[in-house]
């Protein structure tokens, strides 16, 4: 299929490093029959030098999932960053604005029960509940480049089904044009919606929003899991969207509701500092944010400081088979 | 002041306590800073490493120039002559964590990309404020040397007084640097700037 292995896409050998480290602390934990962020977090050595009030605290479960792997995964294997690192570096205001805020104070984020509505301009709306999530889609895993708007990126197995799918059940009326997403409410889970200064100034919920033929492209993926596992909830779980070819800060997480609308929605960052970040958030290396360049990017691959490669940021994150999406529009006014 | 004035009588230690203190400064940043770089280079820093080490090295050089700023007030209020000796070691501290905060921009944020380096200090405001500070930081340290403090004689007390300016432009590059709000930073920005109001003034007091 196009999308899953698109040379285009793919990654180039000297953009990344070696991970038997990452490799063998999986079979490792593998072997033992556990996995989960509680082993991965007890082995790190920061745990024990900077978390001493919270060695005692619980950790969320995580359970093993069922996918087809990417067609590419052989390939990637080398590739990914890892786990450790994609679980502890987070940006989830929800849970504080320090990066690793979420996956300290998100361990007890009850994600079942949960409730999913597709609705607006749509002929059959959906609501799914926390194990729909997981049964009603076949589910496959995409590893996908992760560009954050701050200069940072990541490369990520997720595991979900392709956004479009459930779009399609639902049945767009012909007057939708654009899908809104939302984050869940729920300020006594989320220290971060229940302080401005905690939260970063965000209004909360979260907001976020496509067009409907970029919601409908086969690269935005809808995920439930990464690393072969349920997400954890700093990775936004139980389900979260994944927009590759977008910056980061797209991919809203911890989804309650998903609504076809016909007017561009607000979006949450777009809401807080207009002139910073637009509704598109293509990743553009021509296409300076006034904080960054985006010229260029940090890839992290490991969890040392010399595990880091600074790598050209590409056009569209790499993922060039969404350009048409974009054709005539002029991506410096809309970005 | 009303609190001075109780404490009537100048308050004296032994000299061996003052120098313990000095002992902790020295060793503390010293040890502090060589075990959280040990940990990043090591791998064993939750997230992102680079970005732990230019918050920590960041934070670590504004509350050392804070409380080097603080020594005066107190050694006034209490008139405590002796702790103005700590000041000097926290003074040094703070300008070699501002120096290794450049450190990881340079060698480990940019990898040494010196032309995009150079823009970032140019083009970004609360980058060119930060390269300010740093600059005022290293000339202090350079001229805190005791051989070229002698030289320098007069002078050398005018020139210090630019420290006042390093603290405030570090503050607005901090608060500056921040992507939306938080708490934190303001926090710091507040209790700063108090903290240069209650120099100023005390100085003021003093030079009459
Ligand atoms: C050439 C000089 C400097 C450069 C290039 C520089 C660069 C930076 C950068 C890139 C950040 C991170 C912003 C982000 O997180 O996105 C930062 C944060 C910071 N810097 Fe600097 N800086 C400089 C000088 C200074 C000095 C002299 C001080 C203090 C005395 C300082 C204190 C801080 C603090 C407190 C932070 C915030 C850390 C945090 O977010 O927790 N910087 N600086």
């Amino acid at each position: 299929m196009l999308i899953k292995n698109p040379a285009k896409s793919s990654l180039k050998e000297n953009q990344v490093t070696d991970e038997n480290v990452y490799l063998s602390r999986r079979k490792l934990l593998k072997s033992l029959g556990y996995i989960g962020a509680s082993g991965l977090l007890a082995n790190s050595a920061q745990a024990k030098a900077f978390d001493w009030f919270s060695s005692d605290k619980t950790v969320f479960k995580q359970t093993p999932l069922e996918f087809n792997k990417d067609q590419n995964a052989a390939a990637f294997s080398q590739r990914r960053t890892p786990e450790k690192m994609a679980t502890t570096y987070n940006n989830f205001y929800e849970f504080g604005t320090a990066k690793s805020d979420p996956v300290k104070h998100a361990q007890e984020f009850k994600v079942d029960p949960w409730s999913l509505k597709i609705d607006g301009l749509v002929e059959n709306p959906i609501t799914l509940n926390y194990d729909d999530l997981f049964s009603k889609f076949d589910l496959q895993e995409r590893i996908y480049r992760l560009r954050c708007v701050e200069g940072w990126s990541m490369v990520i197995p997720w595991i979900g089904f392709e956004l479009g799918k459930i779009i399609k059940q639902a049945k767009p009326l012909s007057s939708a044009k654009y899908v809104s997403f939302a984050t869940v409410y729920d300020p006594k889970q989320m220290r971060g919606q229940r302080s401005r200064f905690t939260g970063g100034g965000v209004d909360y919920p979260y907001v976020e929003g496509l067009r409907l033929d970029e919601a409908m492209h086969p690269l935005a993926l809808l995920s439930v899991g990464m690393y072969g596992k349920t997400l954890p909830p700093q990775n936004g779980a139980p389900i979260r969207l994944v927009t590759p070819w977008k910056y980061g800060f797209k991919s809203i997480k911890s989804i309650v509701s998903i609504k076809l609308t016909d007017k561009e929605p607000p979006t949450s960052w777009n809401i807080l500092i207009p002139d910073e970040y637009g509704f598109y958030a293509n990743v553009n290396p021509k296409v300076d944010h006034p904080r960054w360049s985006q010229a260029r990017e940090r890839r992290i691959m490991g969890s040392s400081v010399f595990d880091q490669k600074r790598i050209d940021t590409q056009m569209f994150n790499g993922y060039e088979e969404v350009a048409p999406l974009y054709a005539g529009m002029d991506l410096k006014k809309y970005y | 002041m009303l609190i001075s004035s109780i404490v009537s009588s100048p308050l004296r230690v032994p000299n061996k306590l003052i120098i313990l203190i000095r002992v902790l400064i020295h060793s503390v940043s010293i040890v502090y800073l060589s075990y959280v770089f040990y940990l990043a280079f090591s791998g064993q820093l939750l997230g992102d490493p680079v970005q732990y080490l230019l918050d920590f090295t960041g934070i670590g050089a504004i509350n050392l120039l804070l409380l080097s700023l603080l020594v005066t007030p107190l050694a006034l209020w209490l008139k405590f002559g002796q702790i103005l000796r700590v000041r000097r070691s926290l003074g040094v501290y703070a300008a070699i964590y501002a120096i290794a905060h450049l450190t990881v921009f340079i060698a480990f944020e940019l990898q040494f990309e010196w032309g995009l380096i150079v823009s970032e200090i140019v083009n970004r405001p609360y980058i060119t404020v930060g390269f300010i500070a740093l600059i005022v930081l290293i000339v202090l340290l350079i001229t805190s040397l005791p051989a070229v403090k002698k030289r320098m004689g007069k002078s050398w007390f005018s020139l210090h007084q630019w420290v006042y300016l390093a603290c405030a432009l570090a503050l607005i590059h901090y608060i500056w640097s921040i992507k939306s709000e938080e708490l934190q930073p303001i926090v710091y920005f507040i209790i700063g700037f108090l903290v240069l109001i209650i120099r100023g003034k005390k100085l003021n007091i003093f030079k009459k």
